[in-house]
């Protein structure tokens, strides 16, 4: 098992140099004049010669890319070009806000489309046609479109909710759980449409199994065969889906985050990708990276610990 | 629907024909006739004539700007409204949707150029290109798209080809995964063999066999990555970082989502827009799917008829019941007896396909039974009919199962009586399944699977039922019974995991063992000592035995009477001896006469059995 997770964790080290490889080339490569793009149209050459010096862009890329690489590794992440704060600082305010939010509506997430796809699975009926239709509602509205009806229709026609979610951390978790609830709803509808559609789709796949048919013949309860059998060999695949949610919301939070004004990532890469404020990105992009990996870690090892083939092979 | 299927069943070669023609039509012709297909292909067919007829029918320029008239209500010029701009939400709406979906169409489209070669050459050729490839999927596939078309825009600045092509790129996985797999299942079917063995070029054999299995699934892919190519362009457009300039879905929904507090309808028109477009995407690839699997419309009627049925048949059986309480006179010392059993399955146009019709027979304590037929016949059906394991579906449509005087399929009644059937199953009737390795839950050791059921059914400790397991696994003829015991299910033999069946079927001392194919997937060798192994405990313990099988060898060797079935039907029933001296019906005969042994060799293998063949 050890030997699986440090494979494991090597191979997402891999992909975590690749991915910053690639997007420093592109990012690098393809901005057109940096220092002008700071300084604006009216600065002379000389500044722009003397702000491409400043920020080290006379190098050449590879050797740009290493120094990059080298601070990164202590920690140093560079800082923004237009405010001057390191990234990393940036990152450890915000990620805390956006990282609360993406796990509460995951829980949920994890939690009702479980529920609601194994109870489709199982009782078939109006609750499996429910969460068909659903679903295909789910998959027709994107998440931000949810976002927006919810805040013009609760939040500002209504007044049930604050329009904009930045609290102050001294507000209590009453405030909290208050200010949040728009936001997470908004994340989580898609969530759970999508992800009880599949976990029943895994469930039924399970259900057909021949094991299960001779597990009956056995004389082994439904309840016994449903919770101990069944969810454990649909785990996997519910697992994989719920994975794939997250990676997603990563993107999603980012525009849930600009309607509800909260102060998480999303604001901070929208503004950076708006000015190509490209340390911020690069930031940004590690981040996402980072948390993939750790994400798809946690599933290998859940799933490993499920089905001893993996385990072996 | 019925006409279809009446003149398939009349004209036979249809039915089996995978001709791309046939099946095409007929997917067609499914779809027209699913509501959710011709409401999705009417809804993507008038944004389409929306979107191409736009510079026509759009009274304004997309930027055309009425700065005296802005945040307008609807009237006769602006017959939506106008934006903070005063520029004409309905011009915008329509050249909206000509960029939506010109993008969308890009982004599909170079993601099928990428990811459906990719996929043909990875499954088809495997190796290393498939190793590498397989590296680059897991890379895309693990970045959120959102984040990376956020990346290319701080790259390249605003431009919706850019990012599309981008997240065209970004996407092709899906393709790749798809194509892949599916040329893989198809690579080594027989028919692809042939082709190759008849001196087709890769290529044509791509073209020819490959390229018809993936056409499907690739429309179906297309649907649904449109829409989310719709999504997240807008999304893109929304955060404004989209390209001021143009007329899109996702500016007019920021612009509407700035001027909330004034003119909320603004948002409406675009979200309205998007969700009827992506909406009417994912309606489609569902349709298509229903359409290709030729499911969903056999559920829906299916419950209809058994509305209907349900009530007939439930008053029916009540009156049946007090009736005809008790068994059959007069056999109730037979162990298991099936008396006209019919079992059906209800069909797309209401009817009931029966498979098995009017089967009787019988089976008594330290009696071995056989079932014969070819696949098709209904011997499985109604062994799983007695054991009360018949899938959801399948209807009881007439006749009677008692077992040692009890009816679990009492007259009038549709379904196996599964309160009475779920006391006897484990306990009293057990079940030997055909194929060793699925019929074990690969999570769980070998172990686990024996203990659980014994302590579940007859109420003995954990430490007694893994003695009386290591016992059993002993008696099954395992030598290291202890490893097995310990073992998960793929790491021991298919003939292994059969004995381990045998032990689990026994291990609760049943009256009733029902074996379907239980030597079918094993090696010839392994075969005899499995049905030595039958045979010995069938004697030792005295249980009733029905053992179903299309092999009149293992009925000669094991049998002591013996049911023939076709079509659905029992066309013989006697003693081994009677039927494989003396078979009255043709179709005994003729699978008699199908059997290998017995025959004259046709060549001359008997001389040179004397010398070792080389």
């Amino acid at each position: 098992m050890i030997k699986f997770i440090a494979k494991r964790l090597g191979s997402g080290l891999v992909v975590l140099f690749v991915v910053s490889a690639l997007t420093f080339t592109l990012l690098y490569t393809s901005s057109g004049s940096i220092a002008r793009n700071i300084l604006g149209d009216q600065a002379t050459p000389e500044q722009v010669a003397l702000k491409e010096q400043e920020l080290g862009l006379d190098q050449p890329l590879v050797v740009r890319y290493f120094a990059w690489l080298g601070d990164a590794l202590s920690g140093n992440l560079g800082a923004s070009w237009f405010t001057s704060e390191p990234v990393a600082n940036s990152l450890a305010t915000r990620i805390p806000v956006t990282m609360t939010m993406v796990f509460a509506a995951m829980i949920l997430i994890a939690i009702c489309a479980a529920l609601i796809g194994v109870a489709a699975a199982v009782k078939r009926g109006w609750v499996d046609r429910v969460v068909q239709v659903a679903a295909i509602v789910g998959d027709s509205i994107p998440g931000y479109v949810i976002g927006v009806f919810l805040v013009t229709l609760l939040a500002i026609q209504l007044g049930f909710f604050p329009a904009t979610s930045t609290i102050s951390p001294e507000a209590g978790p009453e405030a909290w759980v208050y200010s949040m609830t728009l936001p997470v709803i908004a994340l989580l509808i898609n969530g759970v449409t999508g992800g009880a559609q599949q976990i029943r789709s895994a469930v039924i796949k399970q259900l057909e199994r021949d094991y299960v048919r001779t597990l009956r013949s056995r004389g082994i309860g439904e309840r016994e065969i449903l919770f101990k059998h069944v969810l454990r060999s649909a785990a996997p695949a519910g697992l994989t889906v719920l994975s794939l949610q997250l990676i997603g919301m990563l993107g999603g939070v980012v525009i849930i985050e600009q309607i509800f004004a909260l102060p998480g990532m999303g604001p901070l890469a929208v503004t950076a990708t708006g000015q190509s404020d490209l340390p911020v990105v690069m930031g940004v992009v590690m981040y996402t990276v980072v948390v993939v990996i750790v994400v798809n870690l946690l599933v290998d090892i859940l799933n490993g610990w499920l089905n001893p083939k993996v385990r072996v092979s | 629907m019925s006409d279809s299927v009446d003149s398939a069943a009349v004209a036979a070669p249809v039915r089996t024909g995978q001709s791309g023609t046939v099946v095409r039509s007929t997917v067609v012709r499914r779809l027209l006739r699913n509501p959710m297909g011709i409401a999705s292909l009417v809804i993507l067919g008038s944004i389409a004539l929306l979107a191409i007829f736009a510079p026509v029918l759009a009274p304004f320029e997309e930027n055309f700007a009425n700065i005296t008239k802005t945040l307008a209500p609807a009237d006769s010029v602006n017959i939506l409204g106008t934006d903070s701009a005063g520029r004409d939400t309905w011009s915008r709406l329509l050249f909206g949707a000509q960029l939506t979906l010109l993008s969308a169409l890009l982004c599909a489209g170079v993601a099928i150029a990428i990811g459906l070669p990719a996929g043909l050459i990875a499954g088809y050729y495997a190796g290393k290109f498939e190793a590498v490839s397989n590296w680059v999927v897991s890379i895309l596939m693990s970045l959120p798209g959102l984040i990376v078309l956020l990346t290319i825009r701080a790259a390249f600045g605003p431009s919706v080809w850019i990012s599309m092509v981008a997240f065209g790129v970004l996407i092709s996985p899906s393709y790749f995964r798809l194509t892949r797999t599916a040329v893989q299942s198809v690579r080594n079917e027989l028919y692809v063999d042939a082709a190759r063995v008849s001196g087709l070029s890769d290529w044509s054999i791509i073209a020819r066999h490959i390229f018809s299995v993936v056409r499907a699934p690739i429309i179906i892919q297309t649907a649904a990555i449109a829409g989310v190519a719709i999504a997240i362009q807008s999304g893109l457009e929304f955060l404004g970082l989209g390209d001021p300039t143009k007329a899109t879905w996702g500016v007019m929904l920021s612009e509407g989502f700035k001027n909330v507090y004034l003119t909320p309808t603004l948002l409406l028109w675009p979200a309205l827009a998007m969700a009827l477009t992506i909406g009417g995407l994912v309606l489609l690839g569902n349709a298509i799917r229903d359409a290709l699997e030729d499911g969903e419309k056999i559920k829906h009627r299916k419950k209809k008829v058994h509305a209907a049925e349900d009530a007939a048949s439930a008053s029916a059986s009540k009156v049946a019941r007090k009736t005809l309480a008790a068994v059959e006179a007069g056999t109730e010392h037979h162990l298991v007896k099936v008396t006209n059993l019919g079992v059906g399955y209800p069909q797309a146009d209401g009817s009931i396909k029966k498979v098995v019709d009017d089967v009787s027979f019988h089976v008594d304590r330290g009696e071995i039974l056989g079932i014969v037929g070819e696949s098709g016949s209904g011997k499985s059906q109604t062994a799983f009919s007695i054991l009360g394991l018949l899938p959801d579906n399948a209807r009881i449509v007439g006749g009677t199962i008692q077992f040692d005087g009890n009816y679990t399929v009492a007259p009038g009644d549709e379904r196996v009586n599964q309160a009475r059937l779920s006391k006897l199953r484990g306990k009293r009737i057990s079940y030997i399944p055909q194929e060793p390795m699925s019929n074990l839950d690969p999570a769980f050791t070998i172990g686990y699977q024996l203990v659980t059921p014994m302590v579940r059914v007859l109420g003995i400790s954990k430490d007694e039922a893994r003695k009386r397991a290591l016992k059993l696994l002993t008696d099954v003829g395992i030598v290291n019974p202890e490893r097995t015991f310990n073992a998960y299910p793929h790491e021991v033999s298919g003939g292994m995991a059969q004995r381990v069946l045998i032990a689990g079927a026994i291990s609760c001392e049943p009256d009733l063992v029902i074996a379907d194919e239980p030597t079918t997937a094993l090696d010839v060798t392994v075969q005899a000592d499995v049905l030595d192994l039958l045979r010995e405990l069938q004697q030792r313990l005295n249980i009733g035995v029905i053992l179903v099988t299309h092999n009149f060898g293992v009925v000669a060797d094991l049998c002591d009477r013996v049911a023939v079935m076709q079509n659905g039907r029992l066309v013989e029933e006697g003693s081994v001896r009677d039927i494989l001296r003396n078979p009255k019906e043709p179709y005994t005969q003729t699978l008699l006469a199908s059997m290998l042994e017995g025959k004259t060799p046709m060549s001359m293998l008997v001389s040179s059995q004397k010398e070792p063949v080389a």
